[in-house]
């Protein structure tokens, strides 16, 4: 195409364009909207502030995963491993925070820890050893599943510090603390992606890969970096579960993994790498979470909202790929 | 010249690509039983005549007639039911299938009623197929055990299996080594008894005059003239092939060269790439290095860059020996490389132009690991400005762009590492005229400054247009340096067709 014409092109339409534009880029916003407003007069209960910090608590878990699933799905890679790694975070901190003369903090430590531990292994697996992303996380996933069996002997780990369960239960200002780190979560992420050198790479890294090398960034480390920071937030999301439900589970997270992608894909990024937003990612995985919370008081039964749920994924894949 | 009857006969054909002309009014008649040489420059239109004539693109005028009547091959697999086969220069069987398997793809005996593939029966035909061209194949082998010619055999064996009458060899020997093309010929020569009409794209001229019948050419798109091969000569035909004057695409190259030496390469060599290349570069000079496709041109820049290992010699900077391991270390000194494919490894196409022509400069926009956003937007408005980029807005992502301006922003990328070597590969590949000359001016421009460049280029005008010396390789060595005072179209032909000649 000649340059001269697409420039004159795009003046002439601007005004169009520019509505589609808009569309396009925020019509899943559009979306959310839409089902809250249906819902609140479908359901007297939705819209109700017990409701909303019930919704809220909920997301906030698949949240914190889903953000740290954006990186990796950025750089064209897929993290099967998070629902797995969740649990065993979960399992460690809970067997620090046992009784109430426990060091919290250390606690704490250790699950994220141990997240981002099996988070840079599985950076390692992929960047050093090019196993491709699928298969590498596909082992983790069942490597960090059992690991979990393995440390809890297969016994759920109660009896937790009440200190450790304000996490999960307390808020500030009215909010609940779960909320909260989901919004420090997002906002150091935005950071570190569009403010940082290295979100640069991110992007750059899914979008060619060969062009990254060619033009001298290290792609292997943007892609350990990647596993490292999804690794740490399903560490996280397993502290902050391991709270809420007042006990270490081993067979926690199972097909967590699943909603984290779900939620990034429907927010709008390409899993063919190097197209995508974070903020998007948080309204997916509040899609979601209206849709579970909507749905079950409606009373839709649970095999039904399994149904509508997988077709709301195919639906946004569709629509995304017009705008792209 | 009509001892033969015809077998095609292409008349007035026409190929527009969105209104652009690919060829224009090509006529092209094949006689039975023979071989019949296509020539002409890279972009010279010999492709697209055979991709109409084999159903990949649909002409936009013109007609084709098999053995008088017309026929309307619109599709690859129409061209394959009226007999027309095509073995394209890049084979791509599937490897991890069997050769007979390969061969029979898509229309696999079956057994009757039950309809389950027959496999005895395949590789008892297969077997049968090669026994006929006296080739010892192992119909069960998986493609991946076969070497590049026996790959290419079985290509041609597949392409004689569909009772094909006219078989379109693309650059068949490019790959084959000198014992491996006698079986090559010797398979074409049975063919051509058997009354097959066989299309032969080549560059080798001694190839062409030892098996062609007639020779046609072409040229930017339009088709020249057809000979019998033994009424032509070597320096006609190729003054067939070249015929043109060169435009006023190319700016006055005002004299910059410096006595300085900026990069000497010393007989380098990549095992399977090339061997004992050497050469310097001064500042301030354009270095052509040309030949034909798979010379070792752009695998001499990549090893350059250190995307492929050396095995021996060096590469000195003003003097001083230089390790390359990895692209960056290449970028640390200094060096800088335009790839020939932009979108393979020149642009990240889904993102920004702004993002794009800073990318290999992020720590000069950056403090520690904060990107300085307004630093960021300065530098790439800068670079949007001085190289005239067309493109509203910094922010605009790159693959809406046209050709020109993609390569302007790879090289506005390069540009901004302060780079003293510039390697170019095919720098105006795919691009028009207007842009072709803005490179070209941008280049002279950089010379001017001090820049040294190395330019990759097949084609010859520009080769010929914008270098202060050319060296011409071919088979992965260097066959002569020319100046440019001396330089000719013909004399690079010549040399890069590995045919030694007096300076």
């Amino acid at each position: 195409m000649n340059s001269q014409l697409s420039t004159n092109t795009y003046k002439e339409t601007k005004g169009k364009a520019n509505v589609k534009h808009m569309l396009s880029e925020y019509g899943i916003l559009l979306a959310l909207l839409g089902m809250v407003v249906v819902l609140t007069i479908l359901s007297p209960n939705f819209l109700t502030s017990a409701n909303m910090l019930n919704l809220f608590k909920q997301v906030s878990i698949n949240a914190v995963l889903a953000i740290g699933m954006t990186f990796v799905i950025l750089t064209k890679g897929i993290d099967l491993s998070v629902g797995s790694i969740l649990a065993f975070s979960g399992i460690i901190t809970a067997s620090f925070v046992v009784g109430n003369d426990t060091n919290l903090f250390l606690g704490i430590i250790a699950g994220l820890g141990a997240g981002l531990l099996l988070g840079a292994v599985n950076g390692i697996i992929v960047a050093k050893w090019k196993v491709t992303p699928f298969i590498a996380t596909l082992g983790m996933m069942a490597i960090a599943r059992g690991l979990t069996y393995i440390y809890s002997e297969g016994q759920p780990i109660s009896g937790l510090s009440d200190a450790f369960l304000i996490i999960g239960t307390g808020g500030f200002i009215g909010i609940p603390f779960a909320v909260w780190i989901v919004l420090i979560t997002f906002a150091i992420c935005s950071i570190l992606l569009y403010r940082t050198k290295f979100g640069r790479y991110v992007y750059a890294v899914g979008g060619n890969e060969n062009a990254a090398r060619t033009s001298g960034l290290n792609v292997d480390r943007t892609l350990m970096s990647v596993y490292c920071i999804s690794g740490l937030l399903a560490g996280l999301a397993g502290v902050l579960l391991t709270s809420r439900i007042s006990s270490g589970l081993p067979q926690s997270g199972v097909s967590y993994e699943l909603d984290a992608i779900a939620a990034v894909v429907i927010g709008g990024t390409s899993l063919m790498g190097g197209r995508g937003r974070l903020w998007g990612t948080l309204v997916g995985a509040l899609i979601i979470g209206v849709l579970n919370n909507g749905l079950d008081l409606l009373a839709v039964s649970s095999y039904w909202q399994q149904v509508i749920k997988g077709a709301i994924i195919i639906i946004a894949v569709l629509v995304d790929r017009k705008r792209t | 010249m009509t001892v033969q009857p015809f077998l095609i006969e292409m008349k007035g054909i026409s190929k527009f690509f969105n209104g652009i002309k690919a060829i224009s009014n090509v006529n092209l008649n094949i006689r039975k039983g023979t071989v019949h040489a296509l020539m002409g420059e890279n972009g010279a239109g010999k492709s697209t005549t055979m991709k109409i004539l084999s159903g990949i693109y649909k002409p936009t005028e013109g007609t084709i007639l098999m053995e008088g009547k017309e026929v309307f091959p619109h599709t690859p697999k129409a061209a394959l039911d009226y007999g027309i086969a095509m073995i394209h220069q890049e084979l791509s069987p599937i490897f991890e299938m069997t050769v007979a398997e390969n061969i029979f793809l898509g229309r696999e005996p079956l057994y009757p009623k039950v309809h389950l593939v027959n496999y005895p029966k395949m590789y008892k035909d297969t077997k049968k197929m090669f026994e006929n061209l006296d080739l010892s194949i192992n119909p069960k082998k998986k493609m991946k055990e076969l070497s590049v010619s026996e790959i290419q055999m079985v290509e041609i064996v597949k392409a004689v299996s569909y009772d094909s009458k006219v078989i379109i060899m693309d650059e068949p020997t490019s790959s084959l080594a000198d014992k491996e093309v006698e079986q090559l010929f010797s398979i074409i020569n049975r063919l051509k008894k058997d009354g097959k009409g066989i299309i032969y794209i080549s560059h080798k001229m001694d190839e062409i005059f030892r098996i062609a019948d007639d020779i046609t050419v072409f040229r930017d798109g339009e088709y020249i003239s057809t000979n019998l091969a033994k009424d032509l000569d070597q320096e006609t035909l190729i003054k067939q092939m070249v015929g043109r004057e060169l435009t006023d695409v190319f700016p006055e190259r005002s004299p910059s060269i410096k006595e300085e030496m900026a990069l000497s390469v010393e007989g380098i060599s990549a095992p399977g790439y090339f061997e004992n290349v050497s050469f310097q570069v001064k500042k301030g000079e354009i270095l052509g290095l040309t030949g034909l496709m798979g010379a070792g041109r752009t695998e001499v820049a990549k090893a350059i860059f250190g995307m492929i290992p050396i095995e021996s010699g060096s590469i000195k900077l003003k003097g001083e020996p230089i390790k390359i391991k990895e692209p960056k270390d290449a970028i640390k000194h200094g060096i800088a490389f335009v790839t020939e494919d932009r979108k393979e490894e020149g642009l990240v196409l889904p993102m920004s132009v702004k993002q794009n022509i800073t990318l290999t400069s992020l720590k000069d926009v950056s403090s520690g690991p904060m990107m300085k956003r307004k630093n960021e937007n300065e530098v790439a408005d800068d670079m949007i400005k001085r190289l005239k980029i067309k493109t509203y807005h910094r922010n605009q992502l790159v693959e809406t762009l046209s050709g020109g301006n993609q390569q302007k922003i790879v090289l506005a990328k390069w540009l901004l590492t302060n780079p003293q070597i510039l390697i170019l590969d095919e720098p105006t590949r795919g691009i028009d005229i207007g842009a072709k000359t803005e490179i070209y001016k941008l280049m002279d421009h950089l010379t001017q400054e001090g820049y040294s460049i190395i330019m990759i280029s097949s084609e010859m005008p520009e080769v010929l247009g914008m270098s202060d010396r050319i060296i011409v390789l071919s088979e992965g060595k260097v066959m002569g340096t020319l100046s440019s005072i001396d330089a000719t179209q013909e004399k690079i032909l010549s040399l890069a067709t590995a045919n030694k000649m007096e300076v």
